[in-house]
Formats: structure tokens, sequence, C-alpha cells
């Protein structure tokens, strides 16, 4: 029997056959992998995962693919950092960092287009493509490289340069689209509906997003097979928000940890995107979409596709959701970088700005431990860094030196 | 060529106490076809399917955004960080 079944709709009884499909033709809700826990159970434990390669491959067994094939570029199995001069500024006993962002395109999207790559290839796909501003532009670029395919990026003609080359050293093509960002979203939406290509985010949504929950399997591994007391992610659309906890809850489904009941789920946004958080604060079920106006681009998704089910997760594991300003943003970044040698994108610094404004409020007490995600590098978002402070200059003498260094 | 769109629309504020839907409706010709909705007091949403051929869908849209009815995808955005 394979261990995966169906797709499933997450609103209504309605199941498919695996295809590259992703939402219901009854309700139009989401439609999520549905597995075969019984068959998977069997073949799946402790040893089999620890022997397993240092990649998230070690858990191909609890992803949506059939073969042996898959596309490798290394990504996963990041560090799991004790961050303990942050802790100790914070006044914590334990935060640990999940540093995501040395993954090979040096961020946890790689994790998804993994997945996706690997899955376009068993659906026979020969192009690939997405819709980005950042981020997951890179990932699909290098993946669809690794994995030969021909390869389309979609992005808006305003894009920095720095980042169309992040994409374009790959060689896909690079298509920028004139208008803004919803332009963008209604022509890919249309080409999904008429070409025959791997759309990772639309048409192969519900197995890319599958590839978040390793970031889950990887924690609670790392941590020694248990999960912790808080998590802090960044969310955009909030598939990795609400794929870390899918990704708990199936290690406990195959009886690897504990029922994660403890563990309390926390969401960071930008204020200038902050549809989710704000909402679960107004006490609404559902996000109100937004027009994103902030500094961190990866996560200004404006309409969230999982907002719904982020805000549930972070009410049922009686969680809390922030938004935090731009200054907060680069603060966050910088304490980041000066406390652990770690240097983030935006998205970092919207999780550490969360993790600050927590600590302020009390929200963690002292002797709790919180995972922190850090999704992003920081090398690719340095235009937001402007006002650090100029180099010292002197004179090639060790008199200049000396005089402009006293301390040392 | 008719086509089906499944769509997401968001009321707030005035535009929520108009019968938009049926009004689309009748000014274009197109058919709604609502699958799920949530209104409030001060905003809502209704996801749906509008059918009709592509000029005619997207006289509507133009319409409903002057309207102030914001229109979605119901997968929410394509475009990602
Ligand atoms: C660095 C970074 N962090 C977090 C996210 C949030 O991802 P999601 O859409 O799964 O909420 C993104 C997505 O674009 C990202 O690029
Ligand atoms: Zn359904």
């Amino acid at each position: 029997m394979s261990k995966v079944k169906s797709l499933k709709c997450r609103e209504c009884p309605e199941e498919y056959e695996i295809s590259p499909k992703y939402v219901c033709d009854m309700c139009f809700g989401p439609l999520e992998i549905s597995y075969n826990w019984k068959e998977i159970k069997k073949s799946v434990n402790k040893n089999s995962i620890t022997n397993g390669p240092k990649s998230i491959w070690r858990y191909k067994s609890l992803l949506p693919i059939d073969g042996n094939d898959v596309i490798d570029i290394g990504t996963g199995f990041t560090p799991l950092i004790s961050a303990d001069n942050l802790s100790n500024f914070l006044g914590l006993k334990k935060i640990w960092i999940k540093n995501d962002s040395v993954n090979p395109t040096y961020s946890f999207k790689d994790r998804v287009v993994s997945v996706a790559s690997t899955k376009a290839k068993e659906f026979n796909f020969d192009t690939f493509a997405c819709a980005s501003t950042g981020n997951l532009a890179g990932s699909v670029a290098a993946h669809g490289a690794k994995a030969g395919f021909r390869t389309l990026v979609f992005i808006p003609s305003n894009l920095e340069n720095e980042k169309i080359v992040a994409a374009s050293i790959y060689g896909p093509e690079v298509v920028a689209i004139k208008g803004n960002y919803d332009d963008v979203n209604r022509l890919c939406t249309e080409l999904a509906e008429t070409k025959p290509w791997a759309f990772v985010n639309i048409n192969l949504r519900p197995f890319y997003s599958e590839g978040s929950k390793t970031v889950g399997f990887e924690i609670a591994e790392q941590l020694g097979w248990k999960t912790p007391d808080h998590i802090i992610a960044p969310a955009a659309s909030g598939s990795l928000f609400i794929k870390v906890w899918k990704g708990f809850n199936e290690f406990f489904e195959i009886g690897l940890i504990e029922k994660p009941k403890n563990t309390r789920m926390h969401i960071a946004q930008p204020k200038g995107c902050s549809p989710i958080s704000t909402s679960f604060n107004e006490g609404k079920t559902h996000p109100l979409p937004v027009i994103p106006k902030t500094i961190a681009k990866s996560l200004a998704i404006g309409n969230p596709a999982d907002g719904y089910y982020a805000i549930k997760l972070a009410k049922e594991t009686r969680g809390s959701a922030h938004a935090v300003s731009d200054d907060e943003i680069v603060k966050g970044i910088s304490l980041l970088a000066r406390t652990e040698g770690i240097f983030t994108e935006t998205a970092g610094g919207v999780v550490i700005a969360t993790l600050v404004k927590m600590v302020k409020q009390e929200l963690i007490s002292k002797d709790e431990e919180v995972v922190v995600l850090i999704t992003g590098n920081g090398l690719k978002t340095q235009e937001v860094i402007s006002s650090l402070s100029a180099p010292t200059e002197i004179n090639p003498t060790i008199k200049s030196f000396e005089d402009s260094f006293p301390n040392y | 060529m008719r086509l089906s769109k499944q769509l997401k629309f968001t009321f707030r504020g005035k535009s929520i106490q108009r019968p938009l839907i049926y009004e689309v409706g009748h000014k274009f010709k197109v058919t709604t076809n609502i699958r799920k909705a949530d209104i409030e007091s001060d905003g809502g949403w209704v996801i749906l399917e509008l059918t009709g051929s592509k000029e005619e869908i997207n006289k509507a849209l133009d319409w409903l955004k002057e309207e102030e009815v914001r229109v979605d995808n119901v997968a929410g955005d394509i475009v990602a960080g």
C-alpha cells in the first residue's frame, strides 16, 4: 500500500487522486495530502531517521514523494543554535535559533522547492515556474537548474537588481511584469490555468507546502525528540507557521515524540503587512486582505492563503500574534548579529523584534525554552541597514591607530 | 468562450450595505455562484464562482473595484516572498 492516500479537502469531505491540483471543486477549499500513517509507522523510527542523509531527505518517508530520485542541492538539517548571549541579554533561560538562512539559496524556501521540484519530476512536467519578489525566485531557479527543467521566474518589474541577480545566475527565464503586485498575481493565476507548467505555489501547492514540515521535524529531533515551550515563526502566507506544527503532530502520530500539548505557537508579522496578526488580535477568524507597505518584503503578502488556519492554530495552542515596526525590524536584525553572530534578513528581524516584545510583555517565563525561526539571510536585504556607523578612517601609522583607538 | 473564476470578494465600509452581488449579475452578463460567506457589520467576504465571457468578467471586476470591493484569488496571493 502506498504511504500517500489522496488529496483531501481541508473544508469538506471531498477527496481527489494525487495530481497537480490545489483547490476543491466542490467548496473551493485548499487541498492537503492525506497519508497512510499505519503504513508509514512500520518503516519510520528514530534510527531510520538519524541514519538518513543530513538534509530534509532524512524525512523522505514523511513527504509526498514516491520514488528515490530527489532534487537535492543540500537543503535542510540546518543548525539549531543555543543562543546563550541573546538569552542572557533578554533574561531568558534558553533561546534556540533555528538558522535556516544557511540553506543553499539562503532561505527556508529551499525546503518547499526541494519537494515541489522533486514532485514536478514525478508528474513529468518539463517546465517549472513561480511568481516571487525574492527568496522563492532564487530557490526555484536553482532547483530548476539542478533538475534540468525549463524554468520561468515571474517578478514585478520594479524588483531590486540584487534580487534579480540572485535568481538569474541559475539561468532561468526571468520575466519582469510591468504593473503592480496585483497585476503579477492576476497574470500568473491566468497562466497557471492555461499553461501545462508546474507552478510551485499554485498547482503544486499541496506538495510544495509540505516541505515546510521539515522545519518542525528538525526542531523536534535536534531538541532530543521533544518540542519547546514556545515557537516564534514569521508569517507571509502563514504556511510555514502551520506546517511547523503539522510536523510536530506527525512525529507524535508515529510515536517519535509526546503530544506537543505544551508548545505555544506565536506569529510574527511586520506592521506594514500584518493581516494575520491584526485579525488574531481583533478576535476575528479570517484575515482581512491588506496592501503591503513594509521593508520586510519577504513577508509582504496582503492576502495570505493560510491566514485562517494560522489564526486558528495560534488560538488553539494558547499562542499570540504580533506586528512590529520597520524600526524594530532593523533593531532586531542588529541585535541578533551583535549577540549571536548571525546576519538575518528582514523576516528574521521581524522574529527577533517579536521575541523582544514578548519578553517585555512577559509572555515567556524565565524558565521556558523558546525556538525562534530565522528563515533568511541578511545579505539579501542589505539595503535596509543604512544607518550603521561608518568605518573610522586613520592614516597608515601606529600612532594614528592608537590616537583613534586608545582602548586597544 | 465562457470562463469560470473562483474568487473572494472582500467588503468593507459602505460597500457592505448594498446588494452588490445581485447588482453585478444584472449589470453584466455574468452569473454568481456563492460557496461560502462571512459578513459582519463592519466588513465581510464572499467566496464565489463568477462565470461569463472573459470580457464581461473583466468589466464586472472593474466595476466592483470602483465600488470598493477587493477581489482576490480564492487560493490567496500567488506571488510569494
Ligand atoms: C525569509 C522568509 N521567511 C518567511 C516566509 C514566510 O513564509 P510563508 O508564506 O510560509 O508564511 C517567507 C516567504 O516568503 C520568506 O521568504
Ligand atoms: Zn471541499
